[in-house]
């Protein structure tokens, strides 16, 4: 049936127009957002494995249940509820362990740039040391290819910073002041959004990030400082 | 089983305990204390809630369908899921599993009632009002929209300065009363009020699933109802707890709320667990495989729940290493539950299964909870966490986990007791099309929504840009939320169609091995016209046979006396009947106690402060005139109970029931002064702004004079109970007793008139709050105090009838504790932030 052959491509161009969003964890943009959608692909594959065998343990011990043995709790309970779940767990603790200490811990990046993102209801102020005083509002304009340190903080309500396509959120809490490093592979625009409900402008508390080649970023802050728009920005649409 | 001595007929001993313990028909109807009416009733009401919150979820449902969508705005919208999560959770959830246990319970374990029945009466009231507190201020428009967890600082005055966030925090810790009050009950039932024999190594799985579920409402509701009052206190007087630009911290409301907050995911998945580990061995023809390992994995789960609740605070900055302790041990809690879905594969391999409705809904369980245990699994993981969190991932992730831990498990159970519940058998027309609807709707909704997270999708926005391609996945969601109503629909019509106008049931219809089946289809209001002697494990009985002799009286109890409603108190391992326990007939005081409760919530809601004090008298009042309505002026000797043994009445022995609700609920008031304190030192030690310019002081001298006049009330409590069993008057020792509490009192008052603004700083608002709470156990002891003088002025007491007294003497020396352990964190607390002691 054609009709329906055409329904499934539609389908499947749809799914991966979703994959290629903005906001999309599963299009990585930098190497934590990166490390994090592997880890994703992992697990979601070795979850439907999980989900399948469980599944067939049930339907087979519905329908033939003496493919289990003579005392069928031995296999499935020791086996299924207690060996295979502790190694896979063992493993899977450990492994995410080691990649948590690579994205937060110390990556041993001596190049760190640092910038401040304050989260006031509704909007986000970036402010970056050295610049002059600079500060923008719901853009964030940072280097391609350089290690970022965020200095993240709120005046007002608990908001959370979060760029999907870079890595991982971290909540901006009043009196807090939290970090996050992120990197972003290439010059090009990102989406932002405030991740934790802060009240009713929550939904439209979102911000851009700009990721300028490394070699233009000065002469953009200048710019910016300046008072002047950034003459030519990255992805901008002819 | 000997013959009942009177030989009365089956029909003349129906006859007469209907009359006892019947609930009066017309407005007498308010007065039930009955466990069967109370539970059906607790049931009716969570779905009524429930109905309430999915019609919610569509609401959202059809907000979210598209981008741009202009349905409502974000005013309301905030409304309509701050109420869809609160009224699922705290007026869908426990109340459901409280009315099941309620009702099944006595069933089960082979008594005639629950062992507080006025507390579940009073448990079923607070629910009601508390739950239509909330509903009412959602008609009017002024529900709380700050989310379900509610957190500050959006919560706090300065954000939310309406009523709102005031309707959740005194709605919700409103019905939580009836949280508190059905723990101590299930646990005091399950521990005293078994069959004869029914030693706890024989107990039915459900039992052993509540009463460990029970321990953790015991324990983890006390941290959710300090929070709620810190922040109730702090909207109302400016107490600076969670502020931070005066000391105090919002991630200490975070603490507070998922301490509880996780526990309560698995004191709603237990129960249900429960559930299912009856109905799985009587469907798959075989007893359930590893009683023993069960119960050990249960009892992990419930150490586990306790120790995972940063997993939702991932993302607040707290250091990577601790975070993977977490990490750890979230994911260790699969492990049971593993062990516990394998055993019922091991159930069911092992016997020779038999398809029924019930079995069709369990299966959609075990699809729908493995995948939210899978998902559950990688949330634990801190580096996918740091993505997922706060997306529609987690959205996903939680309603696989609650609607596959606790909804399908739950229409399973209503099909499988249903015939029990009605007295007629099912009758599957629309129950299969219903299941395939839910299941099928459910799915769609639920399962494309993980990608919608994935893909960026935050939790809570109203609406969303068309560029972000979120539309399709969010159309499939909104279709199957409607599909999955639609199914919900569907059941309640099959339910009634079959309540209505079902087949009249044969006794045990499917041909189950446990007790409740041996009580008449639809039960009785006494349950057992006489209790059983168990002599094996209690999922290997054959209720056909018991339930007719039971009904002729063969067992323990088979007669009335006194118009007494009697039923047997055992020893908690060992089930040797101690006591015969005389229940309380049907009365209004639950309603006028809720009612009177009720009243000064809406006080303090309207901010009517002083006026609250009037409510809270007529509570004590009544409180009193609960306490009085049992006890004998005169000692009873040693009641027949059946089989040729006898056994004394409740109030004559050491430990009855009333004894150990008294101690249970002291383990849960030592959790509120604990999880005080550690607020109080995590304040210190994390919260910015500290030490405050100027501190609050603690004055010593009071404060000693507090503790040594509270010690020395414990102890004339203890030299009353003495004298009293030595046969002498206890009436002085407990006016001392009275009269040191009142000089503690006033020592405690001292120590809190000299802060001067506990509004300035958080250690100020602390140091009051720590005494205040020592002051509010001193002011009950004068309560106790004064009813225990009463009593004993009245001929209440005598040497074999102490407990009154001893019963005030577990306040009394809890209070002596705790007035100790408060003083010395206040003077800690006052020392540490620099302030004097003097």
């Amino acid at each position: 049936m054609p009709g329906a052959r055409r329904a499934a491509a539609l389908a499947v161009s749809l799914l991966f127009a979703g994959c290629a969003g903005d906001h999309s964890t599963l299009d990585p943009a930098g190497p934590s957002a990166r490390a994090v959608a592997t880890l994703w692909w992992i697990m979601l594959g070795g979850s439907a494995v999980i989900f399948a065998a469980t599944t067939a343990a049930l339907v087979l011990a519905w329908t033939r249940p003496r493919i289990f043995g003579g005392d069928p709790s031995r296999p499935l309970v020791l086996w299924g509820g207690l060996i295979l779940p502790s190694v896979i767990l063992v493993a899977l603790v450990f492994a995410a362990f080691a990649l948590g200490e690579r994205m937060i811990g110390r990556s041993g990046s001596t190049d760190l740039l640092r910038i401040e993102a304050e989260g006031r209801r509704w909007q986000w102020e970036f402010r970056y040391p050295g610049a002059g005083g600079l500060a923008t509002i719901d853009t964030l304009h940072v280097p391609a290819g350089r290690e970022i340190e965020f200095s993240v903080t709120s005046t007002d309500v608990i908001h959370s910073f979060w760029v999907p396509r870079l890595g991982g959120k971290i909540d901006a809490i009043p009196g807090h002041r939290n970090t996050i490093r992120l990197l972003a592979d290439t010059p090009g625009r990102y989406g932002g959004v405030c991740a934790e409900f802060c009240g009713t402008g929550h939904t439209v508390m979102r911000f851009e990030v700009i990721a300028h080649a490394a070699e233009d970023y000065d002469a953009v802050l200048a710019r910016l400082a300046a008072g002047e728009a950034p003459e030519e920005m990255p992805g901008d649409r002819p | 089983m000997s013959a009942n001595p009177d030989m009365i007929s089956p029909i003349k001993l129906h006859k007469e305990l209907a009359r006892l313990w019947d609930t009066p028909p017309g407005w007498g109807r308010f007065s039930a204390v009955n466990h069967t009416v109370l539970g059906k009733r607790f049931i009716i009401a969570a779905f009524v809630f429930f109905s309430i919150g999915g019609v919610l979820a569509m609401l959202i449902r059809a907000q979210l369908a598209t981008s741009g969508s202009a349905f409502v705005g974000p005013e309301i919208y905030g409304q309509i899921f701050t109420m869809h999560g609160s009224i699922m959770m705290f007026l869908f959830a426990i109340p459901m599993f409280e009315g099941f246990a309620i009702y099944l319970l006595p069933k089960l374990l082979g008594a005639r009632d629950m062992a507080f029945p006025r507390l579940t009466a009073f448990g079923f009231w607070c629910y009601i009002f508390g739950g239509s507190i909330l509903i009412v201020a959602m008609l009017a428009g002024v529900a709380p929209d700050g989310g379900w967890f509610m957190y500050t600082p959006l919560n706090s005055g300065v954000y939310s300065p309406g009523i709102n966030a005031d309707v959740w925090l005194l709605g919700i810790t409103f019905v939580e009363i009836s949280a508190l009050s059905a723990a101590v009950e299930i646990i005091v039932s399950v521990l005293k009020l078994r069959a004869p024999g029914m030693s706890i190594d024989r107990m039915p799985i459900m039992a052993w699933y509540l009463l460990i579920t029970a321990f953790m409402m015991l324990f983890g509701f006390p941290p959710l109802i300090l929070g709620s009052v810190l922040l109730e206190l702090e909207r109302a007087f400016d107490l600076p707890f969670f502020d931070p630009t005066r000391g105090g911290d919002s991630l200490l409301w975070q603490h507070l709320f998922w301490l509880f907050g996780h526990p309560e995911v698995y004191i709603i998945f237990l129960p249900a667990a429960g559930a299912i580990s009856m109905m799985i061995p009587t469907f798959a023809r075989h007893e359930l495989v590893g009683y023993r390992t069960i119960i050990v994995a249960v009892i992990a789960v419930a150490f586990l729940s306790f120790g995972l609740w940063v997993h939702h605070m991932f993302t607040v900055g707290i250091p990577h290493l601790a975070l993977s302790f977490f990490s750890a041990a979230s994911g260790l809690v699969a492990i049971p539950t593993a062990i516990q879905i394998f055993a019922w594969i091991a159930t069911i391999a092992h016997g020779r299964p038999r398809f029924d409705v019930p079995m069709l809904y369990l299966g959609g369980f075990f699809v729908v909870f493995i995948i939210g245990g899978l998902t559950g699994v990688m949330l634990a993981m801190v580096p996918f966490n740091f993505q997922a969190h706060d997306t529609h991932f987690v959205v996903a992730h939680m309603h696989y986990v609650l609607v596959g831990g606790f909804v399908f498990p739950m229409l399973a159970a209503a099909y499988y007791w249903l015939p029990h519940f009605t007295g007629r058998t099912s009758d599957h027309r629309l129950s299969v099309p219903a299941f395939w609807m839910i299941f099928g709707g459910f799915n769609l909704t639920f399962f494309l929504m993980h990608l919608t997270g994935l893909l960026g999708m935050p939790r809570r926005v109203e609406t969303y840009p068309m560029e972000a391609k979120w539309d399709w996945l969010n159309l499939v969601s909104s279709i199957g939320g409607f599909i999955m109503a639609i199914g919900f629909a569907l059941f309640v019509l099959d339910i009634v169609v079959q309540a209505r106008f079902g087949m009249p049931a044969r006794r045990n219809p499917w041909q189950a091995r446990t007790l409740e089946w041996a009580t008449a289809t639809p039960p009785t209001s006494y349950g057992f016209a006489s209790l059983p002697l168990i002599e094996d494990r209690a999922d290997r009985l054959d209720p056909e046979k018991l339930g007719p002799a039971l009904a002729r009286g063969d067992g323990y109890l088979g007669f009335t006396r006194n118009g007494w409603m009697e039923t047997l108190g055992v020893d908690m391992v060992t089930a040797r009947p101690t006591e015969v326990v005389v229940l309380p007939r049907s009365t209004f005081l639950p309603l006028w106690t809720a009612l009177a409760i009720g009243s000064f919530v809406l006080c303090l809601l309207f901010k009517f402060y002083w006026l609250s004090l009037l409510p809270v008298a007529v509570v004590v009042v009544l409180f009193l005139m609960w306490a009085a309505a049992t006890g004998n002026r005169e000692d009873t000797p040693p009641l027949d109970i059946g089989h040729g043994q006898s056994a004394e009445v409740h109030w004559q022995v050491e430990r009855p029931p009333s004894w150990w609700a008294m101690t249970f609920t002291l383990a849960a008031d030592g959790v509120v002064v604990t999880s005080l304190i550690f607020s109080a030192l995590f304040l210190r030690v994390v919260a910015p702004d500290w030490p405050p310019a100027t501190a609050a002081a603690a004055p010593t001298a009071a404060l000693a004079l507090a503790v040594i006049a509270s010690i020395a009330a414990a102890a004339a409590g203890r030299f009353g109970v003495g004298r009293l069993k030595a046969g002498a008057s206890p009436i002085a020792a407990q006016a001392a007793c009275l009269l040191l509490h009142v000089v503690a009192l006033a020592a405690l008052a001292a120590g809190l008139a000299g802060i001067d603004d506990a509004t300035r700083h958080a250690q100020a608002a602390m140091l009051a709050a720590v005494l205040g709470l020592a002051a509010l156990h001193v002011a009950i002891g004068i309560i106790f105090a004064g009813f225990g003088l009463w009593r004993a002025a009245n001929g209440y007491v005598s040497p074999r009838r102490s407990l009154d007294l001893r019963i005030g003497g577990l306040w009394h020396d809890a209070t002596a504790v705790i007035v100790l352990v408060c003083v010395v964190s206040g003077v800690l607390l006052a020392l540490a932030a620099g302030g004097e002691v003097w």
